[in-house]
């Protein structure tokens, strides 16, 4: 995939939300000193009035998004998903979460594409986390495309919205004019018959590499990408369970708590299926590239096409 | 209102607070009963709201920070016209609108749930942000209570509005000098709470926070204040008006049985009387 265009989603937002700037004069966009990082800088530049500095003080910062919503604002505020799911989880389930607030939460760096800075700063958890909020919508964009109409739906969706950016460019997979998204809606990429691999995120990308490679072996692997893990669209993931009988779930993030344990919640209930949660193994990260670390932890496409091989013989 | 009516007003608020921690069998009277004046004096001279209308856009809001005493807020709410008096012993019921602690969906005229201590100031201060970014001129009120200070995120929240120079709004607190596990400054003092204050760039009053006259020249102070957030710190006594649960951490959350309600009630009867009888 060398000649493929690749993109941080993190750079997807900071654009999204400078492009959404003029079309919802209620936007505002709150920072915690990350602005840079973040990529928010470019709407700061766009809209300087309507971005706000908080420094490095992420609960303050949630709290004001919510009081800034109670007054008719649409606050995004960002920061490293560290922050903005991990240090923050009781503000945005109290001042959010609880009184149902119109916050958007943009979260950058997540999962372990976070790279050189390592474990402390590699957030495999966000996801477990927000899910567990009630009235919380979780969406995990695969790449610049979907990431852009991602910030866009979340701006017209009334109620809180955690979104989940890599810090890492990742391949462009979804730019083609009939490309649409739908909040709850997750998408079939590739159609087939003897094993499900659902993905989302950065592992998209490594499944569809991964289902590519299995073809040749003659395994005919389905590839459903699941942008928004809350709601989950459990009847694509059960239509497609009951067609292959195998499911393997893929995800930067811990195996507990994530898109795995979404669609085994899903499928115990509604269709018992055997699965293979590929993701973190309940195991901190550590510093390294983030090509070499989503090699390491098996989230490549050679490390998601071994992992279905050995599930399906 | 006069002084005597602010006085008499303060009197029922504090029979509401009473009867709705008994009829709860649970809730938090102290702090509420030492704030009743302060919440008396917002919502029936200071603030510009309608229970008519609670949702009315150029309001002044209020945030209850320390969120414990919502049966504070509640019978002030009740007294002013939001909902009928006779709903508060619902209080904490399975079912009523008055939840434990303020849910902004639940009950009119709440204007922020909160509960959770420290979170309430800093969504205050979005929304005092927000009327400067809109260039409208409704003003902000928070309470925050003196054990509520010793969270991180109280000060957080004070060096953005100073920063800010979020002049419409102002940070109120209830120094009744008691906390769950005993006196605030045994267990780990936030003194002096108005240099803190000044630190963080707030103008600073410092009132007896059960007298009205100053509690009146505080909030007129605050408003002609420019430039800077205001921080009043009030000096109250915890359970302020029932003797026996004045200057008492025990009762900080604590029910009175029917016995302790009937001699609690009989206080304030009695302090009614002497203030010449209803409004």
């Amino acid at each position: 995939m060398a000649d493929v265009k690749k993109i941080a989603t993190r750079e997807s937002y900071g654009n999204a939300l400078a492009e959404c700037g003029a079309d919802f004069p209620n936007l505002v966009v709150l920072d915690a000193d990350l602005a840079g990082a973040t990529k928010t800088g470019v709407f700061q530049k766009a809209f300087p009035d309507r971005h706000v500095d908080c420094g490095i003080a992420e609960c303050n910062m949630t709290g004001i998004a919510a009081g800034l919503a109670t007054c008719g604002k649409i606050p995004f505020i960002s920061s490293f998903a560290m922050f903005a799911a991990g240090r923050n989880f009781e503000q945005v389930r109290n001042s959010i979460g609880y009184p149902h607030l119109n916050v958007k939460i943009g979260a950058t760096h997540a999962g372990i594409t976070v790279g050189e800075d390592g474990a402390t700063h590699q957030c495999n958890e966000d996801v477990a986390l927000m899910r567990t909020v009630p009235g919380m919508t979780v969406v995990v964009p695969a790449d610049d495309v979907e990431a852009k109409a991602a910030v866009r739906a979340a701006i017209e969706f009334e109620g809180p919205v955690y979104l989940r950016f890599g810090r890492a460019a990742v391949p462009v997979i979804n730019d083609r004019p009939d490309y649409k998204f739908e909040l709850g809606k997750g998408v079939l990429l590739r159609e087939g018959k003897d094993v499900t691999i659902i993905a989302s995120g950065i592992t998209v990308a490594s499944a569809l590499e991964a289902a590519e490679k299995l073809e040749a072996d003659g395994i005919s692997a389905e590839v459903i990408n699941i942008h928004t893990i809350k709601p989950l669209d459990e009847e694509l993931v059960v239509a497609s369970a009951k067609k292959t009988g195998k499911v393997v779930t893929a995800e930067e993030h811990s195996v507990i708590g994530g898109l795995g344990s979404a669609v085994c919640d899903c499928l115990c209930e509604k269709c018992p299926t055997p699965v293979l949660k590929i993701g973190m193994q309940d195991v901190f990260g550590e510093s390294g590239s983030a090509g070499a670390l989503v090699e390491k932890y098996g989230l490549d496409g050679k490390g998601i096409y071994e992992s279905v091989k050995n599930f399906v013989k | 209102m006069n002084k005597l009516e602010l006085q008499k007003t303060a009197n029922e608020v504090r029979k509401g607070i009473v009867t709705a921690v008994h009829g709860a069998k649970a809730g938090h009277p102290g702090g509420s009963l030492s704030a009743a004046d302060i919440f008396t004096y917002l919502y029936f001279e200071e603030m510009n709201v309608d229970p008519k209308d609670p949702k009315k856009a150029d309001r002044d809001r209020f945030v209850l920070s320390k969120g414990h005493t919502a049966p504070g807020l509640y019978s002030t709410l009740a007294n002013r016209g939001y909902f009928p008096v006779e709903d508060l012993p619902t209080l904490r019921h399975l079912g009523s609108y008055l939840q434990g602690h303020p849910c902004m969906q639940e009950t009119p005229g709440v204007d922020m749930s909160s509960g959770s201590l420290g979170q309430g100031i800093s969504a205050a201060v979005g929304m005092a942000l927000a009327a400067k970014m809109d260039n409208r001129d409704y003003r902000v009120y928070t309470l925050l209570g003196d054990g509520e200070i010793q969270e991180g995120q109280v000060w957080e929240a004070s060096m953005f509005a100073g920063h800010r120079k979020l002049d419409n709004l102002v940070v109120i607190v209830d120094n009744n000098g008691l906390q769950i596990d005993g006196k605030i400054d045994d267990v780990c003092s936030p003194y002096p709470i108005d240099k803190k204050f000044e630190a963080f760039n707030f103008h600073v009053i410092n009132i007896d926070g059960n007298d009205f006259d100053q509690i009146d020249a505080a909030f007129k102070e605050a408003r002609a204040t420019k430039g800077m957030p205001t921080a009043i710190i009030c000096k109250t006594v915890k359970g302020k008006g029932v003797s026996f649960m004045e200057n008492s951490a025990g009762w900080h959350g604590k029910a009175p049985n029917d016995e302790e309600y009937a001699v609690a009630m009989a206080d304030l009867t009695k302090i009614g009387e002497e203030l010449g009888g209803a409004n």
